[in-house]
Parts: structure tokens; C-alpha cells; sequence
């Protein structure tokens, strides 16, 4: 654009770009990163439907009947809908990179990644049975 | 009479500070051979076509770290990427990102050797063997251990992989953490604690949030993603022990 | 802030492992089995009843306040580096901590009140 050169003191001007607030929209790896950060929010969410559970049960019959009509509305069958799916997304991306993070070595050797992902799957499985048998008992 | 022979473009970042004071892209057609690699058609273009062309690269063969750069937009070894992959182009060269630009595809590589150094990346020890008692020995077991993030030949793609270092600029990056626990976790080391003091400050690895693309781009698979988690782990854990047995955590 | 910032990321891994575990069988029942009656819920009164079991009042305060310290960490870096709302960042941290600490307080509470 100027036609001068441009010199600081001892060497030519750098050129450093700065980085856009739309960085995360420029690969989608990028995307699939922030949309596995702001499963967040729906995990939140729902610590929040059950503290309202939580909330109506001590209140008593009358309020936990409310509560249950409230999750029938369709507002709160979209949003519940929606939850599930990116709590879904965020239990296979953490189920998926915990071997990252915590390596296991059994007599000298690395356990391999898709050992120890395999067991988180089955360990899921497991304890949600365990839950779905007390809930349903219930 | 010749056999056409097919062609390719590459569309070539520039930046010459003497005369713009932004970067501009120059469009090169350069012959394609099918075992050419990006590198190839750089040093066609730098020897046929335009001699004022900068960048860097030396070993051409992916141990030295040099060649770096963004192609079509990921982080590269362009002594390592084929043109074939990317036919018909055209193929898109520019520097690797945040880092600044020197002049063409040409980085200045000053913060990244500043945070290698800052972690310490050699063996440290309270007290060095005598020679005359002989080397260290260490078992292939213990090897196995630290032996993938001894790979790291410093090529910076992984810090222009992560959107973290660009906009963190105190972030010390993948490459200085994945150094950091090579040393860590080799047997004959014993400067782990002192490590572990750098890299714990506030600018030191707190600000990954394992966006992973480091790992996704590196050439000789350090997965520095996984050094950098691990070492998360390491240094929480060794929190938690100073605060429950402050006496005897050091 | 800086020095407390391996608890955090504590905090925040034990959330989302428990999230991860735990969120999608509960919300796939409280949410989603139950109020579309492909199973019936359980009473007010069987809920009382388990709510009022200690290993199941310690189960729920995990239930709820892990994942809320998770949701805190997270989003808390989700704003500073997906907005870059640098200058806000003291405001932010306190914001989703404190929103945590609410959230465990007042199950705790409540999970005290019931018993």
C-alpha cells in the first residue's frame, strides 16, 4: 500500500497478523472443537433441571407433579432433546481422548489407546445400566 | 514435438517489508512431476522463475525442521508433501501462522526458542557421573517411555496449529512442553521439580483447553496434545501432594 | 487465581468424567423416557425415599456439583478464547465460579433440608 520502506531500527518491519474473533469458523476442526467446548452449557443445563428436580421433590407431591408436567411441555422436550445429543457428543469426545491424558504402561509396555477407550465404553454401559436399574426400580 | 507435459499453479504468499506493508500472493505455473514435492516446485520457482523468492529449508528429507509452512492452509513439511495430493491445484504457500513474518515465507522463530529454552531441554542433574565411572544406563523399557517426544525436530507446525499460542501469546506452546517431559520422564534426569516450577506459572501449559491440532499436524507424531494432558495430570497430582504433606512434598 | 488453578482443572476433570458417565443415562430417562411415557416415572414418594438414602444424597451433590465446575472451566476458556473477551476475564471467572459454588451450595442445601 505506501510506497515507503519500512524500517524500525534495526531490522524491516515484520508483518504480524492479528487473529480474527471468527478464527474458530476458519477449519472445521476448529468448529468441532468449540462445539465439544460449549457441550459445556448443556451439561450445565441439565445439573440445573436436576437441582430443579431436586428442588421439587423437598418442596413436595404438588411441586414435583409440576415439575414433571413442565418436562412435557414442548420447550423443555426440544431442549432436553438437544442436551442429550451434546452430552452425547461430549461423552464420546471425553471417553475418547481420556487415554491422552492418563497413559497406563503394564510391565514395561504402553497399554494401547483403544484398550483403554474400550474399557470406558464398557465402564459407561455399565454404570448406566446400574443407574437406569435403580431409577426404573424406583 | 514434446509430450505436454501438465502444469500446476502455485499461488505463493509474498511479503516485502522494503516495498508493501502487507502481504500480497504471486502466482507461479511450474511443470508437475508426480514425486515432486512442494519444496520441489519452491526451489523451481527460487531457480527458473523468480530468484527474490525467500524461504528456508535444508535437510529435504523431514529431520531438520526447517521447511515449515502452510499449505493450502495446514501447517506443513513441505519437503514432505506431495504436489500429486494436491492436483489439479492450484497449491496455496504462505508462512506459518502467528508467528511474525520476516519477509516472504520466511517466520522469525526468536519466541519459540525462548519458551524451548525456558523448560530446560537437557538432562539436569544434582550431580554429574565422573566419566571414569562410565555411562548411564538405561534399559529399552525406560527408553519406551520418553522416546516418542524425543522425536520433536522443532519444525513449529504444531505452534501454528494452535489457536491458543495465536491468541496467548505468553502460551508456551506444544513442542516446549512435549521437550519438557522428554527430560521428565527419561530415567537419567532429575530436574523434573525444577520443570515443574516454569511450567506451572500462569502462562505455562494452563492455557491448552486440548484443542488437539497440534497433535493433528506434527510429521514425526509426538502428540504433543497428550504430553501436554499428562503433564496437566502430573502437575494437579503434585499439587494436591504439597497441599495435603507440605513437609515433605519437595 | 493462579495459584489455585490445578484444583480448577481438577475440578473440571472430574466433572466432565462424571458428566461423561453419568448425564446421558439420567437425562435420557428424566428428560426424555419419562416424560414421553415409554417408561413411568418414578412416584414423588419412591423419589423421597431414595433422595433421603445417604449414599444417594452424597451421589446427587456429586451428580450436580462436579459438572457444574466442569461447565464453569470450560466455558469460562470457551469465552476467553472463542470471544477474546481478554479485558473481561476477571469478571467472567468470578461469574462461572461463583455460578458453581451457587449451584453446590444450594444442593447441598437442599439435600440437607430433605434428609
Amino acid at each position: 500500500m505506501s510506497s515507503e520502506p519500512h524500517y524500525t531500527l534495526y531490522h524491516p518491519r515484520w508483518y504480524r497478523r492479528r487473529v480474527s474473533v471468527w478464527w474458530w469458523l476458519r477449519k472445521w476442526s476448529y468448529a468441532r472443537f468449540v462445539l465439544r467446548e460449549l457441550t459445556s452449557v448443556f451439561v450445565a443445563f441439565f445439573a440445573l433441571v436436576y437441582l430443579w428436580q431436586l428442588w421439587a421433590v423437598a418442596q413436595g407431591p404438588a411441586a414435583y407433579a409440576q415439575f414433571i408436567a413442565r418436562l412435557k411441555t414442548p420447550l423443555f422436550l426440544a431442549l432436553n432433546t438437544l442436551a442429550f445429543l451434546f452430552v452425547l457428543f461430549h461423552t464420546i469426545t471425553w471417553l475418547n481422548l481420556t487415554p491422552k491424558a492418563m497413559v497406563v504402561r503394564l510391565r514395561g509396555t504402553r497399554v494401547p489407546d483403544a484398550v483403554i477407550i474400550g474399557l470406558n465404553y464398557a465402564a459407561w454401559l455399565v454404570v448406566s445400566g446400574a443407574v437406569a436399574f435403580v431409577l426404573l426400580r424406583a | 514435438m514434446m509430450a505436454s507435459t501438465s502444469t500446476l499453479d502455485l499461488t505463493v504468499a509474498r511479503y516485502r517489508p522494503e516495498r508493501e506493508s502487507e502481504p500480497s500472493f504471486q502466482t507461479y505455473e511450474i511443470p508437475f512431476r508426480k514425486d515432486w514435492v512442494v519444496l520441489d516446485a519452491l526451489n523451481y520457482i527460487k531457480d527458473r522463475l523468480d530468484g527474490s523468492l525467500s524461504y528456508r529449508w535444508s535437510c529435504r528429507m523431514g529431520v531438520c525442521g526447517s521447511c515449515g509452512m502452510k499449505v493450502n492452509g495446514t501447517p506443513k513439511l513441505t519437503c514432505a508433501t506431495f504436489l500429486a495430493d494436491y492436483m489439479p491445484g492450484p497449491v496455496r504457500v504462505e508462512p506459518l501462522d502467528y508467528f511474525p513474518v520476516v519477509r516472504d515465507l520466511v517466520v522469525d522463530l526468536t519466541d519459540f526458542v525462548r519458551k524451548l529454552k525456558r523448560v530446560k531441554p537437557w538432562i539436569l542433574r544434582e550431580e554429574e557421573k565422573p566419566p571414569g565411572e562410565g555411562e548411564y544406563l538405561q534399559t529399552p523399557e525406560q527408553l519406551d517411555i520418553y522416546k516418542q517426544f524425543s522425536m520433536c525436530i522443532n519444525c513449529m507446525l504444531c505452534y501454528s496449529a494452535c489457536p491458543i499460542y495465536g491468541l496467548e501469546p505468553g502460551f508456551i506452546g506444544p513442542a516446549a512442553v512435549a521437550l519438557a517431559q522428554r527430560y521428565n520422564m527419561d530415567s537419567r534426569d532429575q530436574g523434573a521439580a525444577e520443570r515443574l516450577k516454569i511450567l506451572s506459572e500462569h502462562d505455562g501449559l494452563w492455557q491448552c483447553t486440548f484443542v488437539g491440532e497440534c497433535t493433528k499436524v506434527c510429521p514425526k507424531h509426538v502428540d504433543p496434545a497428550g504430553a501436554i494432558q499428562q503433564y496437566k495430570l502430573t502437575a494437579a497430582t503434585h499439587w494436591v501432594k504439597s497441599l495435603l504433606l507440605p513437609w515433605g512434598a519437595r | 487465581m493462579e495459584r489455585i488453578t490445578p484444583l480448577l482443572w481438577l475440578l473440571f476433570s472430574a466433572g466432565g468424567t462424571v458428566a461423561a458417565f453419568l448425564f446421558p443415562v439420567h437425562l435420557l430417562l428424566t428428560g426424555l423416557a419419562f416424560p414421553n411415557g415409554w417408561v413411568e416415572a418414578p412416584s414423588h414418594e419412591s423419589l423421597h425415599r431414595l433422595v433421603t438414602h445417604p449414599v444417594v444424597a452424597l451421589y446427587l451433590f456429586v451428580l450436580i456439583s462436579l459438572p457444574l465446575f466442569h461447565w464453569a472451566h470450560r466455558f469460562r476458556y470457551t469465552l476467553y478464547d472463542g470471544l477474546q473477551l481478554k479485558h473481561l476475564t476477571a469478571l467472567i471467572a468470578v461469574l462461572c465460579y461463583g455460578a458453581a459454588l451457587l449451584g453446590t451450595a444450594m444442593a447441598g442445601y437442599l439435600l440437607w433440608s430433605i434428609r
